[in-house]
């Protein structure tokens, strides 16, 4: 058996292989990825809500709110921390599209007055060394205590009440608005937040 | 030449990164932290000797003609074993690492292992070439990142080294960075070669 048919047969088998090695690999690592990345979400909930004692991450709400440019409906998650049967706080992730490099990923936590707890940032693709310190405690923290009204959603150099990273607005003013409009939406639907029923598990 | 022969030309003679010059998109992009180095180097081992045993194993089965994309069907393979193990558990390496790793595909110190010696040599020979290579090329990474972070960040593998008093050259993390410690390397390197000789 020589020329194209070896050929052919020599590649069919080869990529058959691959496939039924990548197949077991991946059937063998769902389960641990999808814990993995729950765990994840649970370990941002916890410094972004305060203290609770049910898991947030399987009492939430969604919610439309637009959509995006095919016309799919956009959903947002809200996650609710309980003591007891009350609401302590909700957190909810927020989208910065306008970074420096990509998407930043947020998760905002408030209590239920409507006070930031905490701010989390769960992925970005911002400059190593500049844009990155927003996700160091210095600048995350200073969201902390902040209400819609009581501050003004700008960083300091456009005026506002957040401080810049020396060498990089971009990304702290990103941050700030994503933050900002995402307490705008949660107090436009805060009731329905707090009333829904939970989700089917 | 001997399996420790094989092994040791990696590291140092024909070292991927520093002699050869091979691999070095993902050597720059990664190399901001001394761990992040240490990561991608290991990764691309990992790699590099199940794709020199597989290819090895094969190259009497694997027609000529066809021999380049069958490698790259193999070391793709390897890839994306290791990338859905590394999210499975080494979670935070997988984060750190992100869209690098798909890119390991592309190092051609592999393609290039496969095609120069794994598919001439025996299982054993190419084994301990996959693994010096693989060594090297994560010293290689290592160092570089370490130098990157040291300046960059003052801080080594995250513990602080220089206090805080330290104004972090941040150029050294940045893209420009990667090359100017690149290059200062490689004169040190043959400034201890000429040395030798």
């Amino acid at each position: 058996m020589n020329g194209l048919p070896r050929l052919v047969l020599a590649l069919t088998l080869i990529t058959v292989g691959a496939g039924l090695l990548l197949s077991q690999v991946e059937s063998m690592t769902r389960a641990p990825i999808a814990e993995q990345r729950r765990l994840e979400t649970l370990r941002a909930l916890q410094t972004v809500l305060p203290d609770f004692d049910n898991s947030p991450d399987a009492d939430t709400v969604e919610l439309a709110f637009g959509t995006d440019k095919k016309g799919r409906e956009l959903k947002r998650t809200f996650f609710r921390g309980r003591q007891g049967a009350e609401i302590s706080g909700v957190a909810f992730s927020v989208v910065a599209p306008d970074g420096y490099s990509g998407n930043i990923n947020m998760m905002v936590g408030v209590d239920a007055g409507g006070t930031v707890v905490g701010l989390e940032i769960l992925t970005h693709a911002e400059t190593p060394g500049l844009g990155d310190k927003i996700t160091h405690d210095e600048f995350k923290g200073q969201f902390k205590g902040k209400t819609l009204e009581g501050s003004d959603w700008r960083v300091k150099k456009d005026g506002g009440d957040f401080d810049q990273i020396t060498g990089a607005t971009i990304s702290p003013r990103a941050v700030v608005k994503a933050v900002h409009q995402g307490l705008q939406f949660y107090r436009e639907h805060q009731q329905d937040v707090l009333t829904a029923e939970r989700l089917s598990q | 030449m001997s399996l420790f022969e094989n092994f040791k030309k990696g590291l140092w003679r024909e070292n991927a990164v520093f002699r050869l010059l091979l691999g070095l998109c993902p050597t720059l992009a990664v190399t901001t932290s001394a761990e992040n180095g240490i990561g991608m180097g290991l990764a691309t081992t990992f790699v590099l000797v199940g794709s020199n045993i597989v290819v090895s194993l094969m190259r009497q089965v694997i027609p000529s003609k066809v021999r380049i994309p069958a490698f790259i069907v193999i070391i793709a393979s390897f890839v994306t074993v290791v990338q859905l193990c590394m999210e499975a558990y080494f979670y935070d390496l997988y984060k750190a690492l992100g869209i690098f790793i798909p890119l390991i595909v592309v190092n051609c110190v592999i393609l290039g292992r496969a095609e120069a010696f794994a598919s001439k040599n025996s299982l054993l020979p190419s084994m301990a070439d996959g693994l010096g290579m693989g060594t090297g090329f994560t010293l290689a990474l290592f160092v570089l990142g370490a130098v990157r972070e040291l300046f960059g960040s003052g801080t080594l593998l995250g513990y602080a080294v220089f206090g805080a008093a330290y104004q972090p050259l941040i150029l050294m993390i940045l893209p420009p960075g990667a090359f100017i410690a690149m290059g200062l390397l490689l004169a040190c390197m043959n400034f201890i070669d000429n040395r030798r000789s």
